[in-house]
């Protein structure tokens, strides 16, 4: 049976791999795409849940803003998914015991469990809460668990890189 | 240069941001999510000039989020600072790094007037989609666009693996 290291070194040994980690370029281009697509899935977050929060845009419509950010969010998502994939080709098995890497991956999930919580339940009654009334405590709490998600997400993802070496 | 850089990494101020090892990746954290901010806020208000969204009046939009964003640009420009401290060959020796100061240069300027066009003189006409509306389409493109190439541009990746 195929294991975990097999599959990462088959990985390592893949023609895309190669390219990203012998090309002089490859790995920095993929990095700043990355980073990029990174840092607009955070800030488009961050202002749907300082909107929950009642830190920002108070008088703002929730679910206009939602409409409004999350084509941006899902694409950036996206891309920063798919830049991550090709730079994690470079050092597969470096990267698979790496400390921070583990625990962005850890925190990615928790985010991604709040928001599935977050959009199948608490968002159904968002109709009473739109504007001008304030956020159940249950947004607010999805709104501040999302935020410190994604600062720890971005931090721990720094920190990978340090781990490296 | 190089001897500028020599006398900057001679600072005591420079020795104690390598000192303290959490330091230099706590700045980029916060920059990256201050970067994260700025190109968000400058998309909200792109959508509404682009008509993409009709949530509330542009002016009122352009004024909520302008704080956010000049307090994003203040948090990049002190952490900013605080890596070119720390990591001077890095960053001032990197080509790329200039070309990013100079874009940067521009997008701030074009932020400045987008902005000061939009709260102030076209509002009401950028609305009605005329010559002015399509102006201001345009130019919040450019402005997206230069943001966009100055956090591509630098924070000496390119050749980090090069001069460490």
């Amino acid at each position: 049976m195929l294991s975990i290291t097999d599959a990462l070194h088959w990985v390592e040994h893949t023609p895309v791999a190669a390219f990203v980690s012998h090309s002089t370029w490859g790995f920095s281009a993929l990095l700043s795409v990355h980073i990029l697509a990174v840092a607009i899935v955070f800030g488009m977050i961050a202002m749907v849940d300082l909107r929950l929060i009642g830190i920002a845009a108070k008088h703002s419509a929730i679910t206009a803003l939602c409409r409004e950010a999350l084509p941006w969010t899902w694409s950036a998502f996206a891309l920063s998914a798919l830049t991550g994939l090709l730079l994690f080709t470079a050092q597969p098995v470096k990267y698979w015991g790496n400390d921070a890497f583990r625990m962005k991956f850890a925190i990615l999930a928790l985010a991604g469990l709040n928001m599935l919580v977050f959009q199948l339940i608490t968002y159904r009654g968002v109709a009473r809460w739109d504007r001008d009334t304030a956020v159940p405590w249950a947004g607010r709490l999805a709104g501040a668990i999302s935020l410190a998600s994604w600062i720890a997400i971005v931090a721990y993802g720094r920190w990978t890189a340090y781990l490296m070496i | 240069m190089i001897a500028f850089i020599q006398w900057l990494q001679s600072t005591p101020l420079s020795l104690s941001v390598r000192r303290i090892s959490w330091l230099i990746p706590m700045m980029q954290t916060l920059h990256i999510l201050a970067n994260g901010l700025v190109l968000s806020a400058i998309i909200m208000i792109d959508l509404r000039v682009w008509r993409r969204s009709g949530a509330e009046p542009l002016a009122d939009r352009v004024r909520r989020l302008l704080p956010w964003l000049w307090a994003a640009l203040g948090v990049l420009t002190v952490t900013g600072l605080v890596l070119v401290l720390g990591t001077p060959r890095r960053t001032l020796l990197d080509p790329t790094f200039q070309v990013k100061m100079l874009i940067m240069l521009i997008a701030i300027v074009a932020t400045l007037a987008l902005t000061a066009v939009l709260r102030r003189v076209a509002p009401e006409r950028v609305a009605a989609g005329r010559m002015a509306g399509i102006f201001a389409s345009v130019a919040g493109a450019a402005t997206l666009l230069l943001w966009l190439g100055a956090t591509i541009a630098g924070r000496g990746r390119w050749i980090a693996n090069v001069i460490g």
